[in-house]
């Protein structure tokens, strides 16, 4: 599960065995352990409900573990109240404090630290500054558009250089656009201050631009925890396949498993070979997993024997500039699709009988869903 | 652009516009209108006349009116001269006869003390008109108050038709026979006394209402809808019996054979009943337990739309429970601690039946002497007076309270 690739440098924060439930009957967090690295951009990613905005808030001390206990460093701070946990924290809607001034909000951190009224004074314009609203120094909270209350937000967070900086959805109130240029602009303050930073989201795209690591809750439970490229090139289970980036399912029963291939009769007929990930032994039901943009479309037999073979009817051709989707239907999965390089469809069209073709590595055998 | 799109072009933007929402304002103008007519019938007419009350100096010009025309020449210096004795002689016979010298009288009496009698026996003993050149000699036969100058400048000073007499004595001032501004004889200078003492409630109840309320309130708001759904309807319970049970009830508890002296010295705590009503204790306890939910209420509005989040991040950024409150929770909460207070201060400071019932003679409030004086004495006019200075006083601070309002308003950083 590690992505193995960055070196392990100190771990800033760890989560030991740690649970959370609301009414002692569901857990939330179900068993969490988790290993956060010093300057590392760690994404929490799941849907709403899935126990990751539970675990930022225990982490920033909001909620308390039911069981288990968190460590920054090795001090352990499940009795230590939030104020003392040095952890900036960006709010989904900012919550700066509407009574004050753009620049009595970020002094607030220092202030309430009791940092001298000169240096905090310098500190709170290089923040304002860091975010280029210094000439709105005296305006009030909501006298600016979001993107600025966004910004505002983050150097207030950022201002009295906490350890660790949390997230929680910070540009879900933003436009599309304005959410681009934010995440490069947390991305560059990330690299330039070399931050550790906890971010929730949901979204998937955002979690792939800005990450380091991303964790994928589901159910309490995190479901992996890699970098961005292995979750969606080597999901371990369906629920990741599915959750990050679009996958095709075929579902079927595992004959056998050789050397680490499994070969797969398929529910609606014929077999295919793929990469054993995620399943027990022959006898058990399996789901397939493939990106669109690994299927390629055959109108007649290559006659490559390592290819997966599969007949399906062309239904549908949708130009998206970039590159075009072919919708197929196979016996298999009636809305299966591919992912066509721009200017590669010629001589295709809906109605067509072809087939789809795909290398055994590129389909991961996963538990059934 | 075609034809179509600019119909109309010839008539100005502006005049198109206004004719446009003219109709719009019509239908607003409707809407409101019952409401404007029955303000304009129950607030503003009754208010304006209450403040006409308390300049309007009829008595005397309607009882004297030959006496008021002949005194417009005296000085002010020394006697009036024979005319206007005649003129006097004239309207006392006049006046008897229709019954209104007893109104004059009583009008006159405010101002020097006697002065009912003086003019009541005059009419009695004033048979006919004295002959030409004698109506002063008569007169001052008649009654020796005649010859001095107070009773002829008490008499100008009454001829209307406006005085500022009441609104003067409102505030223990007086005209002295002079027409300077003096202060009133001490029997008669109480209102700048209990004019104090009702503020000095006032403020009392409203500092009790708020430390009581503000608590309240934020467990209002911070609790989850269903349970505070329930502590809203106990806080709202006492909206739902009338004023005087609820007082009643606290003389019921309160009284020297009651439930709290009872208890207290069957546990032993006090071997003879505390005197817990009729006093100020009484008045502020009762005061602050009718007017409480006038605090909790605007307070608790205002704390609902606080996010928690607020505190959340302060204390994210390192303030402590106790800093994150003073510095962030309070300085929003001022518009609900403004609006209650003002709301209880003005409601307090015209309270009538609940100090007349659990305070003692000491206790009493400026709307018991205006009650006073319109169902005991009807002067109007020294009651309207006390009404005037009282709606001043609630105008200023109602003033004081938006300057402070408008100045400390804030525009909420959540979008939610």
């Amino acid at each position: 599960m590690d992505g193995g690739m960055i070196a392990t440098t100190d771990t800033l924060v760890r989560f030991s065995g740690v649970q959370k439930t609301y009414d002692g009957e569901h857990l939330v967090v179900k068993s969490l352990d988790l290993d956060i690295r010093k300057g590392e951009f760690l994404t929490l990613l799941g849907p709403s409900g899935s126990g990751k905005t539970t675990t930022l808030m225990m982490l920033a001390g909001f909620e308390v573990p039911t069981h288990g206990d968190i460590f920054i460093g090795d001090r352990p701070i499940k009795n230590t109240p939030p104020h003392k946990r040095d952890i900036g924290m960006v709010f989904q809607n900012y919550a700066l404090f509407p009574h004050l001034t753009i620049e009595e909000n970020v002094a607030f951190p220092l202030s309430v630290r009791g940092v001298p009224k000169a240096e905090v004074k310098e500190r709170v314009r290089a923040a304002l500054d860091m975010i280029k609203l210094g000439n709105l120094a005296g305006r009030h909270p909501g006298q600016l558009s979001g993107g600025q209350q966004q910004r505002v937000a983050l150097a207030r967070a950022l201002v009295f250089n906490p350890a660790l900086v949390l997230m929680d959805e910070p540009l879900g109130a933003l436009d599309k656009r304005l959410r681009e240029h934010m995440q490069l602009e947390i991305k560059r303050l990330h690299e330039t201050m070399g931050l550790t930073v906890v971010y929730v989201t949901h979204d998937q795209g955002e979690a792939l631009t800005m990450s380091d690591r991303i964790a994928v809750f589901n159910d309490g439970i995190v479901q992996q925890i890699d970098r961005p490229d292995a979750l969606y090139e080597r999901p371990v289970n369906s629920f990741v396949a599915n959750f990050i980036g679009e996958n095709n399912v075929l579902s079927g029963v595992v004959e056998n498993i050789e050397q680490g291939w499994a070969r797969v009769a398929l529910d609606a007929g014929g077999s295919v070979v793929a990469q054993a990930v995620n399943i027990g032994g022959a006898g058990n039901r399996t789901s397939l997993s493939l990106r669109p943009e690994r299927v390629a479309i055959e109108t007649g037999d290559s006659g490559d024997s390592d290819m997966n073979r599969l007949p399906a009817t062309l239904t549908d051709l949708i130009y998206l500039g970039d590159h075009t989707l072919a919708v197929l239907n196979t016996p298999a999965n009636p809305e299966f699709m591919v992912k066509l390089p721009a200017g590669s469809y010629a001589g295709l069209s809906p109605g067509q009988d072809v087939y789809i073709a795909f290398r055994p590595e590129d389909c991961r055998a996963l538990d059934p869903v | 652009m075609t034809a179509a799109f600019v119909a109309g072009a010839d008539v100005p933007l502006k005049r198109r516009l206004k004719r446009a929402e003219r109709a719009r304002q019509f239908r607003a103008l409707g809407l409101v209108l019952p409401l404007l007519a029955f303000l304009l019938f129950t607030f503003v007419v009754p208010l304006a006349g209450m403040i006409w009350k308390s300049v309007d100096d009829w008595e005397v010009p309607q009882a004297m009116p030959q006496t008021v025309a002949a005194l417009e020449r005296w000085n002010g210096q020394g006697l009036p001269d024979e005319a206007a004795f005649a003129a006097l002689a004239a309207d006392i016979r006049t006046a008897h006869d229709a019954g209104t010298l007893a109104v004059a009288a009583k009008r006159l009496n405010y101002i020097v003390n006697g002065y009912r009698t003086t003019l009541l026996s005059t009419g009695r003993k004033l048979k006919e008109q004295p002959a030409p050149g004698t109506a002063r000699e008569t007169l001052i036969g008649i009654n020796p108050a005649w010859g001095e100058r107070e009773s002829w400048a008490a008499i100008k000073s009454a001829s209307g038709p406006v005085t500022s007499y009441y609104l003067l004595a409102a505030v223990d001032l007086t005209h002295n026979a002079d027409g300077a501004i003096v202060h009133a004889p001490a029997d008669q200078s109480i209102y700048r006394e209990v004019f104090m003492r009702t503020f000095e409630i006032g403020f009392g109840v409203t500092a009790l209402c708020l430390i009581l309320g503000f608590p309240v309130a934020y467990l209002l708001a911070n609790l989850p809808t269903g349970r505070s759904n329930l502590l809203m309807i106990f806080v709202l319970l006492p909206f739902w019996t009338s004023l005087l049970v609820r007082t009643c009830a606290w003389i019921v508890i309160l009284q020297s054979e009651g439930i709290v002296n009872g208890s207290l010295q069957w546990l032993g705590v006090i071997d003879e009943p505390m005197r817990l009503i009729y006093n100020r204790f009484g008045v502020y306890m009762a005061m602050t337990h009718v007017l409480l939910p006038f605090m909790i209420l605007p307070l608790y509005s205002v704390m609902r739309g606080i996010s928690p989040a607020y505190m959340r991040a302060a204390a994210s950024l390192g303030a402590p429970p106790a800093t994150a409150f003073l510095r962030i929770y309070l300085p929003q909460t001022i518009p609900g601690i403004g609006a209650g207070c003002l709301l209880v201060f003005i409601l307090a400071i015209g309270y009538y039946i609940t100090p007349a019932l659990v305070g003692g003679a000491a206790d009493q409030m400026i709307s018991s002497f205006i009650a006073f004086y319109t169902t005991e004495t009807v002067n109007w006019g020294l009651a309207s007076a006390l009404g005037a200075v009282l709606l001043l006083s609630t105008l200023v601070l109602a003033l004081v309270y938006g300057k402070l309002a408008l100045g400390r308003q804030t525009t909420g950083g959540l979008k939610n």
